[in-house]
């Protein structure tokens, strides 16, 4: 069974057919999956103000209903080292179309995977890791497993990757933290068959591991179209949805 | 669905509706002349008009037939179906099979879901409509070709189950040209009530069948989860050959997980994660079973391999590489071991690693010694011989011979073998004796591979 909190954001999402990016965190959160530290901005002195609070480096983003696909938008901006460049960053992204709030970001660091589901038609919930980031359609290196995961599942789908030597410590660097990229995938794989008849899909890209850990650092959770065309339908809000003010 | 299969799979008394009184060409004619005239079943042939055909009577309707009927074969037009169907569960028939087409691959939805909703209410099982229907070696079969056009299937344990009938009849062809026998063959045409689920619950408990073998196009929604579970419960190997690998059409998706998760990679991996051995053409599909059929045990994929040619010993090697099986060193203590016991004359000329080579002048007993040794190597956990039986040493015994080393262990042992009529002894030495043999390197890495894959990955 679904959280309450959760059920409340899916249904307020409906209209857009999607999760605006601060609240499929909230989501994540309230699931066991660590995200980034991060607040919801509507000034460029609000967005310092968090910034200062969080540690420069940040990242922004822009928030927006329209905005599905942030980086072909340029809706990403990081990292941002002060203040003047925050302020800077604010404003471009404030420029795009359909940008309705910025996000500020704790800048995290790590390896780049990409977690991420699917409801299949035949299989039903799935999940997917690879190695994430832009390029991750270029690569294609990943492992697929039908949910709910078990731990032997994970370490089977880490296995599989030809990445899988980056994960383990290469060349000097060190492995990334094993035991938080299993914690993530398990409750990542449960969150997705409690969810599984109202998403589509969901993008984590990037899931940021390093050998302290592993945290989302973006999530784009698509509705499953009948479910967001449900026949109580809220009406959408004329005046352009404010996203909630904390991630 | 509880229904019971046993009419279905092992009938004692048949009927074939829709036999033709004037074209003894007709599908219909066929399957009742074969089952008349070659199967121990005792068959009926029925048709509205009734009369005789050859000196059988022919019935009007299944009410008039003298005994019940275990299983009906109908090949009327499609429209009459229903009412057969009807008449077959009003006269307590155990079950049918559907060959008659024009259903809902022709745009007849309508027509199958009638008859679909009848049989499911009475608990009636059919196979079909729209295919070519069952094949039980020395029992019966209701496909409309010709005996002499078929090549018979031989007896054995191997259940091969086919959305497509076409495909059925040629893996049938190249079973038997590989010697792998079979338990049963269906083709389930549009699978309007029997599916593939509902014949893996059946064969996971037959007691004839030891190897699951599907062609399949594609599941329904959500099906394909309650396949691979039941699979995974399925104490024999199930192989599944996929068809339709590739995306028709690309279709506009919104997320990165949709477009690197398609249909075929979702298939694929979902199959591996849950021990399902994927096929992935037909030359697998054949070596995986026929490994299958006589292997139960899953290795890691240690390999130990014997040959008399160095150039064979490379090419298994490669083979091996190439899907992921190890060819370990051997240790000195087996290499000792070997050594001691082979022939003088060419204890100094045999290369002692892995592939352990006798060379050509090597005799039945330096096979034995080597087989031996490498059985007892706590590395290797699975053995490959390359025979080649223009060499002198090698005599028609030796089949026999090797099979018998691993008897008392579980070290699986394939082999290659050239397959020409002249080494046929050597070929059954192995086969009859559950060793498989191909006739390839390349096949036997195969059936190798399929030990390794019968596992949850």
């Amino acid at each position: 069974m679904l959280k309450k909190a959760i059920r409340q954001i899916l249904e307020d999402s409906r209209p857009y057919g999607w999760v605006l990016e601060p609240d499929a965190k909230r989501i994540l959160k309230l699931s066991g999956i660590p995200v980034p530290a991060g607040r919801v901005v509507q000034s460029a002195r609000q967005a310092v103000a968090a910034a200062k609070k969080l540690g420069f480096p940040v990242v922004a983003k822009a928030v927006g209903i329209t905005l599905i696909h942030k980086s072909d938008a340029g809706a990403v901006i990081l990292p941002i080292g002060d203040e003047s460049q925050l302020e800077q960053a604010y404003h471009r992204l404030t420029g795009i179309k359909g940008c309705q709030a910025v996000l500020v970001e704790a800048m995290g660091r790590g390896l780049e995977l990409i977690v991420g589901g699917k409801i299949d038609a035949q299989f039903g919930p799935v999940v997917l890791l690879g190695m994430g980031g832009t390029g991750v359609e270029i690569y294609h290196d990943t492992a697929l497993r039908m949910a709910p995961l078990k731990r032997r599942d994970v370490d089977s789908m880490i296995k599989c990757l030809r990445a899988r030597d980056l994960l383990n410590g290469f060349r000097g660097s060190r492995p990334v933290n094993r035991e938080a990229l299993v914690e993530l995938m398990l409750n990542f794989s449960k969150l997705l068959v409690k969810m599984a008849d109202k998403v589509e899909s969901i993008d984590l890209n990037p899931v940021l591991c390093n050998p302290d850990g592993c945290l989302a650092a973006d999530a784009r959770i698509i509705l499953d179209a009948g479910y967001a065309a449900g026949t109580d339908k809220p009406e959408p809000d004329t005046g352009g949805k404010r996203p909630s003010s904390r991630a | 669905m509880k229904t019971d299969f046993k009419p279905l799979f092992a009938p004692k008394t048949m009927a074939v509706v829709g036999v033709s009184l004037t074209n003894s060409s007709h599908p219909a004619n066929v399957i009742f002349n074969k089952l008349s005239l070659r199967y121990p079943v005792r068959v009926y042939p029925v048709n509205p008009r009734g009369g005789r055909i050859l000196k059988d009577t022919v019935y009007r309707s299944l009410a008039e037939v003298p005994q019940r009927i275990d299983h009906v074969v109908i090949a009327a037009r499609a429209r009459h179906v229903p009412s057969i169907i009807q008449e077959c569960i009003a006269c307590r028939a155990g079950s049918a099979t559907v060959i008659s087409g024009g259903f809902a691959e022709s745009g007849r939805q309508d027509l199958q879901d009638r008859i679909t909703a009848m049989a499911r209410e009475a608990g009636f099982p059919f196979i079909g409509p729209n295919c070519l229907g069952i094949y039980v070696p020395d029992r019966f079969d209701t496909f409309f070709l010709p005996g002499e056009r078929l090549v018979r299937p031989v007896k054995g344990n191997v259940a091969l189950v086919s959305q497509s009938g076409g495909v059925l009849v040629d893996q049938i062809v190249k079973f038997v040209g590989q010697g792998i026998g079979l338990s049963l063959a269906v083709s389930i045409g549009n699978k309007a009530l029997i599916r593939e689920t509902h014949l893996l619950r059946y064969l996971a408990r037959d007691p004839a069948t030891e190897v699951i073998a599907f062609y399949i196009e594609g599941f329904g929604p959500g099906e394909g989860r309650t396949f691979v579970e039941l699979a995974r419960k399925c104490p024999k190997p199930v192989v599944v050959l996929k068809a339709g690998k590739s995306s028709r059409g690309k279709r506009a998706v919104s997320s990165h997980t949709a477009s690197l998760a398609g249909d075929y990679a979702v298939f694929s991996q979902v199959l591996a994660q849950h021990g399902i051995v994927e096929a992935r053409n037909e030359y697998e599909m054949i070596s995986f079973c026929e490994s299958l059929s006589c292997y139960k045990q899953a290795i890691e994929g240690q390999v130990g391999i014997i040959t008399v040619s160095g150039g064979h010993g490379v090419l298994a090697v490669d083979a091996c590489d190439a899907h992921s099986l190890k060819v370990p060193p051997l240790d000195e203590a087996t290499r000792e071991l070997i050594r001691r016991k082979l022939s003088p004359s060419i204890r100094e000329i045999a290369a002692l690693g892995n592939p352990v080579d006798l060379t050509g002048s090597a005799r039945d007993d330096d096979f034995i010694a080597a087989a031996n040794g490498l059985v007892g190597s706590s590395d290797i956990d699975s053995v490959l011989l390359s025979l080649l039986p223009y060499s002198p040493g090698i005599s028609s015994d030796l089949g026999a011979r090797l099979s018998h080393v691993n008897r008392d262990r579980d070290i699986p042992m394939v082999a290659y073998v050239p397959h020409v009529e002249k080494y046929r002894i050597l070929i059954e030495g192995f086969e009859l004796n559950r060793v498989p043999v191909s006739n390839s390197i390349e096949g036997a890495v195969l059936m190798l591979e399929a030990l390794r894959r019968c596992q949850p990955c």
